[in-house]
């Protein structure tokens, strides 16, 4: 195995969506040799590589892991679900994993079964992703036929288009089939998850790096990426560059490197604005942060966060409130209405921008865009209220002059150029819903 | 009463769970594919027979989620996303050139009962950016000059 992969390791050169080529390059030997070992003694592996979680949070999978109490310390089964319903704007790398290396993926699945002793593992696959369900299936009837599960069953469930069920709670809520909600917790899915049994969510990457744990041996994967957070991490990049797509390359990579080696620089020639480093809920970076190294603690100490490692470049064509205004339709669409800061807080921000942008809105309304901002932050049951604010909130704060101007000059300062003039979100054909007015 | 070829259906998703109510979602799915793509009142009544809930609870779940649609859809549907990464490559341009090539704007269904055309976000596809979905299958990128040929190849399925 090359050193520098250990997810997409072995794709280039084979169809590893097929059994058999998996085979080839030894696949499944890490489930044999994690079967062989007892349960306590895999998780401590696990928990010594320090393998994070790769959906956005960062939560080390070893202690996830350790807080699913063993069978003779709980009633009723525990279950693996498996998070494939990525859905974080700017992310498509999960789509790739399980597109390119959907054994591997299972076999995550299934080590992470022996570990906790799970005889269920769920894949909740989000609705949208037709092909890689399709590939996902395929790989899976296969493994189950050469009876590589053993006593384990796996299913796939779809779901049907709601970013929120991307959240843990709601996903488990979605796939319990009910409305996508987030739950409150405690108690934690580890506690009390599935059907409220004791449950180990983690999201497809994260799980699809487990195997090269188990083969290269903690020692050997901890020599990849950095000692907070050893091992590779799928980057997707895109936006204004001229090589997006999935970079799989060691943790701590930094922004200069992913941008200018890997993505060849900002697309025709443009001038950096600003890159969004981890997804579109995370606050932005601006040009003079290029030198961030991509890990969880180095990009949470330079003010943002790694999240799902996606990251989007924007060049200077781009109004600064156009795109706080399109990323804030996002999330006034995919908040669930449970909580009544992130759902009202979303459409007040949506509609203070929209007066913004047209050169209507007052110093008033951009103070209330940051009041807004600040009320909404921790005050709902999951992170989605969060993330509305934090892509807004850091919007203002590092592109200020800009919002401004929008005031002071009456008008947006691009003038109609900007490279995301007029650009609709799927909000504005909901012509029916009801939005309450931000009193003046 | 639901068919009862679609209540064995039901049932068998029913037992793929440790609670046969997590196969509602996929009973919508499979009553939507045989409504033509939609979820009429009839389909409803229909999934709350087969799993055996309240009808109340079914179009609770049906009106969530995105991917049900609670009104008639066109035979083909065109997608388009329109997210952050979409939007800084043109996602705009293939809009508005959708809306001229297929006479209609974007959360409509043509006349004739052909199309449907929407907005969708975040597709997943931000490194093929931008993203446009017909029938469900994913075509990456496409810009504004592909798309008179993309609706010419949708026509003639």
């Amino acid at each position: 195995m090359p050193a520098e992969l250990t997810v997409l390791t072995g794709a280039d050169e084979r169809d590893l969506t097929r059994l058999d080529e998996y085979r080839a390059i030894s696949g499944y030997q890490a489930l044999e040799r994690a079967r062989a070992m007892a349960p306590a003694a895999l998780i401590e592996e696990i928990s010594n590589a320090s393998l994070r979680g790769r959906g956005g949070a960062g939560f080390p999978m070893g202690r996830k892991l350790s807080l699913v109490p063993p069978p003779d310390k709980r009633s009723g089964p525990s279950y693996v679900v498996a998070n494939a319903d990525e859905s974080e704007p700017g992310a498509f790398k999960d789509r790739e994993i399980m597109r390119r290396v959907p054994h591997r993926f299972v076999e995550g699945c299934l080590i992470a079964a022996h570990a906790i002793q799970a005889s269920n593992v769920f894949i909740y696959i989000r609705g949208e992703y037709l092909a890689e369900f399709l590939v996902l299936e395929a790989a899976v009837e296969e493994a189950r036929l050469a009876g590589v599960f053993g006593d384990v069953d796996v299913v796939l469930h779809r779901g049907a288009g709601a970013y929120i069920c991307g959240e843990e709670s709601a996903l488990l809520e979605s796939l319990e089939g009910y409305r996508g909600q987030p739950r409150p917790r405690p108690p934690f899915p580890p506690v009390a998850g599935l059907y409220m049994q004791p449950t180990l969510i983690n999201n497809v990457q994260t799980l699809a790096s487990v195997p090269a744990i188990i083969e290269l041996g903690v020692e050997r994967y901890s020599e990849l990426g950095v000692a907070s957070a050893p091992g590779t991490v799928v980057y997707s990049l895109s936006g204004n560059v001229n090589r997006p797509g999935n970079y799989e390359l060691p943790l701590g990579t930094t922004l200069r490197e992913l941008i200018f080696e890997h993505g060849h620089g900002v697309a025709e020639g443009r001038a950096l604005k600003a890159i969004i480093p981890g997804g579109s809920s995370v606050p932005v970076f601006t040009p003079d942060q290029l030198d961030v190294p991509l890990d969880f603690d180095s990009v949470q100490s330079a003010g943002s966060f790694l999240g799902s490692a996606a990251v989007i470049v924007v060049d200077d064509r781009a109004c600064m409130v156009q795109l706080a205004l399109r990323a804030e339709k996002f999330y006034m669409h995919e908040s669930c209405g449970k909580c009544t800061p992130c759902r009202e807080g979303t459409r007040w921000l949506v509609q203070l921008l929209e007066k913004i942008e047209a050169g209507e809105g007052t110093q008033g309304d951009l103070d209330l865009v940051v009041n807004v901002c600040d009320r909404v932050l921790g005050k709902s049951l999951c992170a989605l209220g969060d993330f509305a604010v934090y892509c807004v909130g850091s919007y203002v704060a590092k592109f200020r002059d800009e919002f401004q101007q929008h005031i002071d000059e009456g008008r947006c300062p691009y003038g109609g150029e900007s490279s995301i003039e007029g650009v609709p979100a799927p909000s504005d054909q909901h012509t029916h819903t009801a939005m309450a007015e931000v009193p003046s | 009463m639901a068919a009862a070829d679609f209540v064995a259906e039901v049932q068998r998703l029913r037992e793929r769970y440790p609670q046969g109510r997590s196969a509602i979602m996929g009973a919508l799915r499979l009553a939507q594919e045989r409504h033509n793509g939609w979820l009429p009142p009839e389909a409803l009544r229909d999934v709350a027979d087969a799993m055996d809930v309240a009808p109340a609870q079914v179009e609770a779940v049906a009106t969530f989620y995105d991917m049900y649609n609670l009104e008639p859809v066109g035979r083909h549907l065109v997608e388009v996303c329109t997210n952050l990464s979409c939007a800084l490559v043109g996602a705009k341009q293939v809009v508005d050139a959708f809306e001229q090539e297929l006479g209609i704007p974007p959360g409509e269904t043509s006349d004739d009962g052909e199309v449907t055309f929407r907005l969708i976000e975040c597709a997943g596809g931000c490194g093929y950016a931008p993203v446009v979905v017909v029938d469900h299958w994913y075509r990456e990128p496409t810009t504004a000059d592909d798309v008179p040929g993309v609706v010419e190849e949708m026509r003639a399925r």
